[in-house]
């Protein structure tokens, strides 16, 4: 048949893209079911949290819903000079019902956050407002304190008009928009959320190095050994896997402090003197030894499994070409590992950027991490638009790591086993 | 420049890889500048674990190979300056086959401008000039084993060892990938160390055989010298299709002796039987023995077929002579004689010099 018929039709006559659609549909649906249950879970347990995490994160209704009548009669003012007199009114109602409701305390701290002082005002109008009189709102208003004189106070109130924030972001990086919506740093002695981000990408990094540089010879001889010893071998890698995270870490603790088995083994070879132990732990150096030893495997079985791939006569052949053994690996394996590599530091990086546990234990204040932070305020202030905002800035760290490293070295290249 | 006699030479070579079995046995070989040696054998018969004491992966024992008369078992692999290619190509994956081809070069620090000539001459030796800038997982298998051939030629090794180079290739690529070797052997003139067990593939490429059994060299020949006259009976046995009677020697006398079957008798040529009483073997030729033969032979027996093969350029034809019920007789189809049936009793006649008295099995 030439191609000019342009479609090509089966004995039946039914053109034969359409007869294969259908001969195809059957197992379109069957494979769909079988992903279906996957694709819900993923729905409900990743992008729904995320969704609500974000949402979460930039809410800022609870003011503007506290104030309807007032962000309604500001829509008109400049902001240049005090509102006019419907301002006032408005605010004098909002206000009126929030006391009778009992929840001005709620508007008295989120406007406190804006401008400092305002609670004092609002505390004092409180008081005054059950003797105002009807009319001339502004005047009575301004009669209870002379701060509501101030333009600056209306302002604040005025920028938590919106029902959608970023000050929770900028709060994050140690930054917020000042009362000219100006974004300006916090001063340097509050700076706190900045130092976790560095330390937290500098743990990730060198723990990711450090899991690098012990794991390679690690999965070498596993890919290179005999059966019977790599199996052994490959228990001795896994086997941590099978222990309680909390426990791993626990050991770590027992290990690590000033009185324990390490700092007793240094000071019986002489190393150290017995009153003048290191600190090994609540601090860097704990997180960064317990850290590695725990992500380890994470690194060892991508390795593994792409080295295992590598057939031996390669080396064999750059070898028998005249290529020193340093060359030999250097030219011939190791460009043949980047796969493992890449897919194993990625991995650690990760995993180690948003670690929780282990730094809790036993990094002390100077060891904890960026995620300790959100938890912390996940748990003790109760700030969870704070903690989500953060979660969200970890979140999106990470893919951004990923796309670069995509740039780089392309995931195709991943190889996980 | 004459050639050297024992340009590699094995000495007394013993290999053992777990101190209790001797996988290569008092090995002696030696190979001539420029020549196409080949070690044929079984699996596990130790040719590969010779070739690899040589490439320098695996250390003798006990003994000493010498290359160009210097002993070499110290000198790690990678500057003993032998060419090898591999079971399995072992082309670097990662690298174009121009890379791969220029690696021996760029790790022998030549310029430049050499390693471009070096690699396009050795490209085109292997007609494939096109692909210098193919990745090796984009050529077809009897492609990446002529870029493997030329990898190991490309920087002039003064011996290059192959391992079962053709082993992944199917029979055709393999047939034309046996004459291109050759060809390039002759052309290039360096001493060629092969390993294979097929033996068609060692009888088309070598100047010389080596048949291993069982860690020794059984015979080491030029390949007609092999198929003609096997000095025992596993060569005679491996090499070719091979008509056997058991037997024992009851007469010697002026290079022929009688040997007395459980049925009838046979006179032979005395290869490896030196007396009277002596069991031995006797190995006859599938086209060696006639039917009807018109000139005067010493053995003449008669033979009923059993069964006949149509084989295109021949017919196989199985009889049961003097008891042994698998000889085997191969009859060119142009003639004419042609009485072959199935049961019909023909007579077979060959001469006592084609029928050597070998070694018991």
């Amino acid at each position: 048949m030439s191609s000019e018929t342009g479609k090509i039709l089966t004995t039946d006559g039914i053109p034969l893209e359409e007869s294969l659609k259908q001969s195809e549909k059957k197992n379109k649906i069957k494979a769909f079911l079988l992903v279906a249950p996957l694709l819900l879970f993923l729905i409900i347990t990743y992008m729904i949290p995320i969704g609500d995490m974000f949402s979460r994160s930039i809410d800022d209704k609870m003011v503007t819903n506290m104030l309807p009548k007032t962000y309604k009669a500001m829509e008109n003012w400049d902001g240049k000079e005090l509102p006019p007199e419907e301002v006032f009114e408005a605010f004098y109602l909002d206000y009126k019902i929030l006391v009778k409701n009992k929840t001005a305390g709620k508007l008295q701290t989120q406007l406190n956050y804006e401008k400092n002082g305002f609670k004092s005002v609002l505390k004092k109008l409180a008081r005054k407002q059950k003797k105002f009189e009807e009319g001339n709102y502004k005047e009575q208003i301004m009669k209870v304190h002379k701060r509501w004189r101030n333009v600056e106070y209306w302002r604040a109130i005025k920028r938590r008009a919106p029902s959608y924030t970023y000050s929770k972001y900028l709060k994050g990086i140690d930054m917020y928009s000042n009362e000219d919506g100006k974004i300006v740093q916090v001063s340097e002695d509050r700076r706190i959320h900045r130092i976790l981000w560095i330390r937290t990408v500098e743990v990730a990094f060198f723990v990711t190095l450090f899991c690098f540089l012990m794991a390679y010879p690690i999965a070498h001889l596993l890919a290179t050994l005999p059966m019977k010893y790599s199996n052994l071998l490959m228990i001795c890698v896994l086997l941590p896997f099978w222990t309680s995270l909390l426990v791993r870490t626990a050991s770590w603790m027992i290990l690590l402090q000033q009185q324990g088995i390490v700092n007793d083994f240094f000071v019986w070879i002489g190393l150290v003197a017995d009153d003048n132990r290191p600190e090994m732990m609540y601090n860097k150096t704990g997180t960064y030894v317990a850290m590695t030893q725990i992500l380890l495997p994470f690194m060892v079985l991508p390795l593994y499994s792409v080295m295992k791939t590598i057939s031996p006569s390669l080396m064999r052949a750059g070898k028998s070409l005249g290529a020193t053994p340093a060359t030999a690996f250097f030219k011939v394996y190791f460009p043949l590992t980047i796969p493992g590599i890449g897919a194993g530091c990625l991995l650690v990086f990760i995993l180690a950027i948003g670690y929780y546990i282990t730094p809790a234990l036993v990094g002390g204040a100077s060891g904890t991490l960026i995620s300790n932070q959100i938890a912390y305020h996940m748990k003790s202030t109760l700030d969870w638009s704070f903690a989500s905002a953060m979660g969200l800035m970890l979140l999106t760290g990470v893919l951004v790591i990923y796309w670069i490293y995509n740039k780089l070295v392309g995931v195709d290249n991943i190889k996980l086993g | 420049m004459s050639k050297k006699e024992d340009f590699v030479k094995f000495d007394k070579v013993d290999k053992s890889y777990d101190g209790k079995v001797l996988v290569v046995k008092d090995l002696n070989l030696d190979i001539k500048e420029g020549e196409f040696v080949t070690m044929l054998g079984p699996s596990g018969s130790g040719k590969t674990t010779c070739l690899m004491m040589l490439a320098g992966f695996e250390t003798p024992t006990n003994g000493e190979i010498y290359l160009d008369k210097n002993p070499i078992s110290n000198i790690p692999p990678h500057k003993r300056g032998i060419g090898m290619v591999f079971q399995n190509y072992a082309l670097f994956p990662h690298m174009t086959v121009f890379e791969n081809l220029a690696f021996p070069l760029k790790v022998r620090n030549i310029s430049k401008d050499d390693i471009d000539k070096k690699v396009d001459k050795a490209l085109s030796m292997v007609s494939l000039s096109e692909f210098g800038n193919r990745m090796p997982g984009q050529l077809s298998g009897g492609q990446q084993q002529r870029v493997a051939v030329a990898r190991a030629l490309v920087f002039d090794p003064s011996v290059v060892l192959m391992d079962e180079p053709l082993g992944a290739l199917d029979k055709n690529l393999r047939e034309s990938m046996q004459y291109e070797i050759k060809h390039i052997h002759e052309s290039i003139g360096v001493t060629v160390v092969y390993v294979t067990h097929d033996q068609g593939e060692a009888l088309t490429m070598s100047n010389r055989i080596a048949v291993f059994n069982d860690g020794k060299v059984q015979q080491l020949s030029s390949p007609d010298k092999l198929y003609e006259e096997p000095v025992n009976s596993f060569v005679a046995e491996f090499i070719g299709e091979n008509n056997t009677f058991d037997g024992e020697v009851y007469e010697i006398s002026n290079g022929t002796c009688r040997v007395k079957l459980e049925k009838g008798e046979i006179i032979a040529n005395p290869i490896s039987v030196k007396s009277v009483g002596e069991k031995t073997t006797v190995s006859i030729r599938p086209e060696r023995a006639l039917i009807n033969p018109k000139d005067k032979m010493d053995n003449n027996q008669k033979g009923k077929i059993e069964e006949v093969i149509y084989h295109g350029d021949h017919t196989r034809v199985r009889l049961n002579l003097l008891g042994n019920s698998e000889f085997i007789l191969k009859v060119p189809n142009s003639s004419q004689n042609l009485d072959i049936k199935l049961g019909n009793e023909i007579n077979i006649g060959w001469n006592s010099h084609d029928a050597r008295a070998l070694d018991p099995k």
